[in-house]
């Protein structure tokens, strides 16, 4: 029995619809979570809709540079991703292991940034609640545009953690020689996931970030 | 009565024994027994709450119960009944029991996934009945802003976890039902040959899959708001009330078809073998379930009528709720067709798949009325919904998943149940529930709205004669499961194909074996190959020949 065979589970006919099946259902599932980040997106563009100048006010209160850096940051992740999941499919396990951790290194330092600001905007009182304070035009509403910044970043730093913990299963399974070149499902899988986390943070940046710089 | 050994041989009721072989179990036999136990105590925990709110209603003044409480049974009634009944129901008991076989699978696509769907339902009802316990939920089970979030002061945040963690449940269950249908259909199962069961099942996945979703995020934002202070939906603090409301029901009107779509892919396998018909019109019916799960995502504003949504929106979601009746009206048509000159046999199964169509006719077509603007503004929460929607809810759903434990219970048991006493049940709930919902659409003509606990002296009549049927409409419930559980040692030994179906879950031994089938079936025709001059005969979708 080959590799690839040990690791077939009984429902399946052959490795083939093994991996077609689990294919789609991450893409099933990366579905689920563009409807889910999708009502957050609803929310905010009503909002910006009704309050268009507080949020413009609003989003000079996010440092923009900060948010450049972790861009550059999250996509070079997606570039070691890509490398690993190609380097798994090659069946070379030190490279997987390498582009791995070089990709959970860019990882912690977006989270590490993102912390940054989150602690930066807690000393400014900018999250909103009891404590928040705001000096500029319609207070109300930019409490609203930093609730959504705090949900939807948030959400998102929550979707990376998750990938986090994935990817140090994915250190360890390869670091036990798990994949091949014929079977190496959950590095594709993972790598899928990793992908569309970074295409919402793509989204969110110069939604949140960028509102006030082009008015 | 001795009880009759069903045949020694291996299957899956009998292939490992104890707690732990079920409650680790991967096979989505067993797994479909863990969620008919839970929704089942669930479907009785809903009931309590419905018997007092009818117990109460049995008089004008409030004498059972105050407004407080009874709020709070409204809510844990509807909270129990929709999140944890009727949206597991069919697909996570029938469709986890189904999926697979009728489309010549060993299992779903992901056992171990669908293992921890079972366990997160049960951690989210977990979380529900603590808030119960806690004193309850008062906010309905739409749990409207700013009242949900800012004033209410029961267990918004302990229920709404609850829920929102059950969703996911939903959503696992979908994703699975979809992978599985796509990747593991045995071979010659084309679409076209899939049961009409599969192809509501599949229908009823996408709306898990898109809409659940955003209940889930939208329940967190109330969460968030409540918890935190954010101002997201609170008008206080320059938020807006009908955001949630456009994003709630962007789920919940599609959540009705997650009930229904269901219930209406086992009415097709029901009539079709108890009238020994081919379905008339096999991919109109098809085709309607998919265009029910799309055109049903865009009818929500229909609940928002008169809560302040712009007019030109109200009259755009009148045409599109008109629309969705064209697909359920398409398959009624085509079931009536479907019986028409069929050789008719009155089993218990079909007698619920005939109440069905009366019932959910009845429940599609006051829908109408609803979604009518001018008739909306004068029913709108009246006992008039209330009729509505539990002739779609009850009328629909649990005739069609009372119907189907009946017609599929032989498959999952090996064993019959009498059949004189499920006829007897069968009329029973479709009498009481008449009894119970037909004065309601009075009352809500009249004028008597929704959620109070005392009204005008002159409802009471009618309030009587509901609460009446209610009565009735329990014992009818409480009968199958006497007799079910008697079934389950002392019922009559069912067989392969009790029912002559054409079916692939009907060609392999009752109760089936792990895998389902001894060998990979090999699909050679249509579903429902009945021949109309041969009423005993049937082609089954496994085999070359007729049997």
């Amino acid at each position: 029995m080959s590799e690839a065979n040990l690791a077939l589970a009984h429902q399946f006919d052959d490795p083939e619809q093994q991996l077609d099946a689990s294919t789609t259902g991450m893409w099933v599932f990366l579905a689920t979570e563009v409807m889910f980040f999708g009502g957050m997106f609803l929310g905010y563009t009503a909002y910006r809709l009704a309050y268009p100048e507080a949020f413009a006010d609003a989003s000079n209160l996010l440092d923009v540079w900060l948010g450049s850096i972790n861009t550059a940051v999250l996509i070079c992740s997606s570039f070691t991703m890509a490398l690993a999941v190609h380097s798994a499919a090659e069946g070379r396990r030190q490279k997987i292991i390498l582009f791995l951790i070089l990709t959970m290194i860019l990882g912690a330092i977006f989270l590490g940034i993102k912390f940054y600001e989150y602690y930066h905007k807690y000393e400014e009182h900018l999250i909103p609640g009891e404590n928040f304070t705001y000096a500029g035009p319609s207070p109300r509403q930019a409490e609203i545009f930093l609730s959504f910044y705090f949900a939807m970043t948030g959400m998102h730093a929550f979707h990376m953690i998750i990938g986090f913990g994935l990817q140090t299963y994915l250190v360890i399974e390869a670091w036990r020689d798990r994949f091949s070149a014929a079977y190496h499902t959950p590095v594709e899988l993972i790598g899928l996931y990793w992908h569309f986390v970074d295409i919402v943070w793509i989204f969110l940046f110069p939604l949140l970030y960028l509102v006030g710089r082009h008015l | 009565m001795n009880a009759q050994p069903l045949e020694q041989r291996q299957h899956y009721l009998n292939v490992s024994y104890g707690f732990k072989s079920w409650l680790l179990t991967t096979d989505h036999k067993r797994i479909a027994w863990l969620y008919l136990i839970s929704v089942t105590f669930f479907f009785f925990v809903g009931g309590v709450f419905a018997t007092l709110l009818r117990l109460e209603l049995l008089t004008p003044q409030g004498d059972l119960v105050q407004a407080e409480t009874y709020n709070k049974l409204f809510t844990m009634h509807g909270i129990t009944m929709i999140f944890f009944f009727l949206i597991p129901s069919i697909p996570a008991v029938l469709g986890n029991f189904l999926v697979p076989m009728m489309i010549g699978a060993r299992d779903l696509a992901f056992p171990r996934l669908n293992l921890a769907s079972w366990y997160i339902y049960i951690i989210g009802g977990l979380f529900t009945l603590a808030a119960a316990a806690a004193g309850g939920v008062d906010t309905g089970w739409t749990f409207y802003t700013p009242y949900s979030s800012i004033y209410s002061n029961s267990n918004v945040a302990l229920t709404v976890v609850g829920i929102f963690i059950t969703g996911f449940s939903s959503i696992l269950t979908g994703l699975n039902f979809v992978v599985t249908i796509h990747k593991m259909r045995a071979p010659g199962m084309t679409w076209f040959r899939l049961p009409l069961f599969i192809w509501a099942h599949y229908a009823t996945s996408i709306i898990m899959i898109l809409g659940t979703p955003v209940i889930a995020i939208t329940l967190v934002l109330v969460a968030l708001e409540r918890l935190l202070h954010l101002g997201i939906f609170d008008p206080a603090l320059g938020g807006d009330p009908l955001l949630f409301q456009h994003m709630f029901w962007f789920y919940s009107h599609p959540a009705v078809y997650i009930m229904i779509l269901p219930a209406m892919g086992v009415e097709s396998e029901l009539i079709t073998c108890f009238a020994r018909k081919r379905a008339f019109g096999y991919s109109f019916i098809a085709a309607s379930s998919v265009a029910i799960a799309v055109i049903g995502f865009l009818v929500w504003g229909h609940h928002m009528f008169v809560s302040g949504q712009s007019v030109y929106a109200g009259m755009v979601f009148s045409l599109l709720s008109f629309l969705v009746a064209i697909p359920s009206a398409i398959k009624v048509f085509n079931w009536t067709a479907t019986l028409y000159k069929g050789s008719i046999s009155l089993e218990a199964p079909m007698l619920y798949a005939l109440g069905f169509i009366g019932l959910f006719t009845i429940g599609g077509l006051t829908g109408l009325f609803l979604a009518t603007l001018g008739v909306d503004m004068h029913v709108h929460d009246t006992y008039f919904v209330i009729a509505h929607f539990h002739y779609i809810m009850v009328g629909g759903a649990v005739m069609g998943y009372m119907g189907g434990i009946h017609f599929w219970w032989p498959k999952m048991t090996g064993r019959l149940y009498p059949k004189a006493l499920a006829k007897l049940a069968a009329i029973t709930i479709f009498l009481g529930f008449n009894l119970t919902f037909f004065p309601q659409f009075v009352l809500g003509y009249l004028g008597m709205p929704r959620r109070y606990h005392v009204y005008p002296p002159e409802f009471q009549v009618l309030n009587v004669m509901s609460t009446a049927g209610a009565s009735v409409l329990a014992v009818g419930y409480v009968l199958p499961l006497l007799y079910l559980i008697w079934s389950l040692r002392y019922g009559e030994v069912a067989g392969m194909n009790p029912w002559k179906a054409t079916g692939l879950e009907w060609q392999t031994p009752s109760p089936p074996p792990t895998d389902n089938f001894e060998e990979t079936p090999v699909v050679t025709r249509e579903p429902y190959d009945y021949p109309a001059q041969k009423p005993q005969a049937i082609f089954p979708q496994g085999a070359a020949e007729h049997v």
